[in-house]
């Protein structure tokens, strides 16, 4: 698997910090005030600034439902990129992703859990989402304890790969059971991830998770370096390797679960733009974090614009941020083994 | 006890219970000595080395750091104190080779810190005592075999320590790199810095350590000066050579393999 993952190593074009979070910032809040304006009323489009002043219910809008749903989506776009920054350090891999170690399969679950037996009711799906998330990363490590063949990161690559195998095998039993005309389409619905149905109320209740697990995960992030060293290296320069990566790991799923829980199940964002990042300004994660983080966000907020306005119906934005997503990756893996095949 | 920086006393050490590969280990780190540990591969020196470091724990007997016990040092104490240049290391990504040097200023920044001027000065500093500053913009997965060691010198040297411990750092090199490496190693020992390494090649013992220590598999080991250590009895012994094998040459200090 290294060897596959090293085609995919960033090869900075220039190294260090070069300004580049503040060009990306720029563009991120050009993006988000055109955002405020995109959408699909009173016509597809953009709301024209008298059409602001003088229509009540745009106004009304753009405050109660576009505004709280931008936020999140800048908040979603922070988040899985700061995780995903996370995991890739921790597992010093460059192909793996926040919802790793049972964490996504686990929020679908709960969230199926939630649909079937709970009635469905918005707390309840939110609440369960976000702890069987959080469950999948306690049993994927409580198990990786257990275990006793391998180095510690293999044992808890296994494990995700159990714990996800049990939740999923889990979400197949409560689909067999949902209802087929109600209830089995709201899972599948869920499971294509959206922020249709954002509120304020929803934004704020998931903040304070998201503040601090970035929060935590931002003040580490020079730190974060150590983390992907082997282990005695680590040790030996005075971390407490697996400590510390405990650590960074529920600060990401807590900010993730947490997120996951309002957007449902969103992939590729958390893969794909700290590989960016590294590209765009090395592979220090002091300065690749808050780009990553930077492009995270804009890249959610573009798929969600195009959720918006492209269809009256919607398109879940899961299913956008999949195929930008990959879209780019596959440009990313195609220029980069070109680059990579020097020598 | 006062020269004594790191000592052993009477250590055991087993990865199964069955199998000890220390038992009565009593062995001192003279300060500012360049120390080689000396034996065949899979014997022990490695996790010889690794209990210096704190990583293995002993589990009977205990690990002096300057009389202190290792396991009484906080993480951050023990890494301004003690550095490790491991065999091989992964490299994941593609730092440049100054980031990956001050990540040895790392226990010297608080948890939440990241490095400052006075980091990058010493890296600057560690990168010109192991004899690479023009490396410090080349990338760390681009390197050959030699500069890679000596990457890995650097950012240990970083770390300001007062003992460098290097896990057969000769192992992988050709006769060029070697050359360079122990040159950079007796400059650092002629410097003050306390230096503890393993190899499995004799003639690097001899004509680099102040003291080398030898590991037979007994569960202890022979500690002394090179001439006295180093004998071709004792060699011969160690690995497994018939009687007059080798010849040990001290005037100009060598190990030839007689004439067939």
């Amino acid at each position: 698997m290294n060897d596959d993952a090293s085609l995919l190593k960033a090869q900075p074009e220039r190294a260090q910090n070069n300004g580049m979070w503040a060009v990306l910032a720029a563009a991120l809040l050009l993006l988000l005030v055109l955002s405020v304006f995109l959408g699909r009323y009173p016509q597809a489009g953009f709301l024209g600034l008298n059409q602001l002043r003088d229509n009540l219910l745009a106004q009304r809008l753009v405050i109660h439902v576009r505004l709280p749903r931008l936020l999140t989506a800048l908040l979603l776009g922070m988040v899985l990129a700061a995780s995903g920054t996370v995991f890739q350090m921790i597992f010093a891999n460059p192909l793996v992703e926040p919802g790793f170690l049972g964490v996504s399969q686990g929020a679908a679950f709960g969230a199926a859990l939630a649909i079937v037996f709970f009635s469905a009711s918005a707390v309840a799906v939110q609440g369960m989402a976000a702890l069987f998330a959080f469950a999948g990363l306690g049993f994927s490590y409580l198990l990786a304890r257990r275990i006793r063949v391998g180095s510690w990161l293999l044992r808890l690559v296994l494990a995700g790969i159990v714990v996800s195998a049990l939740f999923s095998a889990g979400l197949g039993i409560v689909k067999y059971l949902a209802d087929p005309l109600r209830q089995l389409p709201e899972i599948t619905f869920w499971m294509l991830g959206s922020l249709a149905s954002v509120t304020w109320g929803k934004f704020l209740a998931v903040l304070p998770a998201c503040l601090l697990g970035l929060g935590v995960i931002f003040s580490f992030r020079w730190r974060l370096n150590l983390l992907a060293l082997d282990e005695t290296t680590a040790f030996s320069l005075g971390a407490a390797p697996r400590r510390e990566r405990l650590i960074m790991m529920i600060a990401a799923v807590l900010a993730t679960s947490a997120m996951i829980s309002v957007a449902g199940m969103v992939g590729w964002i958390g893969l794909i733009t700290p590989h960016i990042a590294r590209r765009l300004v090395g592979s220090d994660t002091r300065w690749n974090l808050p780009v990553a983080i930077l492009l995270g966000s804009g890249f959610a907020l573009i798929c969600d614009d195009l959720a918006r306005v492209l269809t009256a119906g919607e398109i879940p934005l899961g299913i956008l941020a999949s195929l930008l997503g990959a879209a780019t990756f596959m440009i990313l893996m195609v220029r980069g083994s070109v680059k990579g095949a020097r020598g | 006890m006062s020269g004594a920086l790191v000592s052993f006393e009477q250590v055991a050490f087993g990865y199964t219970r069955s199998r000890q590969i220390f038992t009565g280990l009593n062995f001192q780190l003279r300060r500012g000595a360049l120390t080689v540990v000396l034996g065949p591969n899979g014997i022990g020196k490695t996790t010889l080395l690794y209990m210096a470091l704190g990583w293995l724990q002993p589990s009977s007997g205990q690990v002096f750091l300057e009389n202190k016990p290792l396991e009484e040092y906080s993480r951050a104490e023990l890494g301004q104190r003690i550095a490790l240049v491991p065999q091989t290391e992964r490299q994941p990504y593609s730092y440049t080779v100054l980031e990956y040097v001050l990540f040895g200023r790392a226990p010297h920044l608080a948890l939440f810190g990241s490095p400052g001027k006075a980091d990058l000065l010493a890296a600057r500093q560690a990168l010109a005592r192991a004899g690479i500053p023009n490396l410090a913009d080349a990338y760390v997965d681009q390197l050959s075999g030699g500069e890679g060691q000596l990457v890995l010198i650097a950012r240990a040297l970083a770390q300001e320590p007062r003992v460098l411990l290097l896990d057969e750092p000769s192992a992988h090199l050709d006769l060029g790199n070697k050359y360079r490496l122990m040159q950079t190693l007796s400059d650092l020992r002629n410097g003050g810095t306390t230096i503890l390494m393993t190899t499995h090649d004799p003639e690097i013992a001899l004509t680099l350590s102040d003291e080398t220590v030898l590991v037979d598999g007994s569960g202890s080991v022979a500690v002394g000066a090179p001439a006295q250590v180093l004998t071709a009895e004792k060699l011969s012994r160690l690995y497994h050579l018939p009687e007059g094998a080798l010849e040990v040459r001290l005037t100009h200090p060598g190990i030839v393999l007689r004439s067939f």
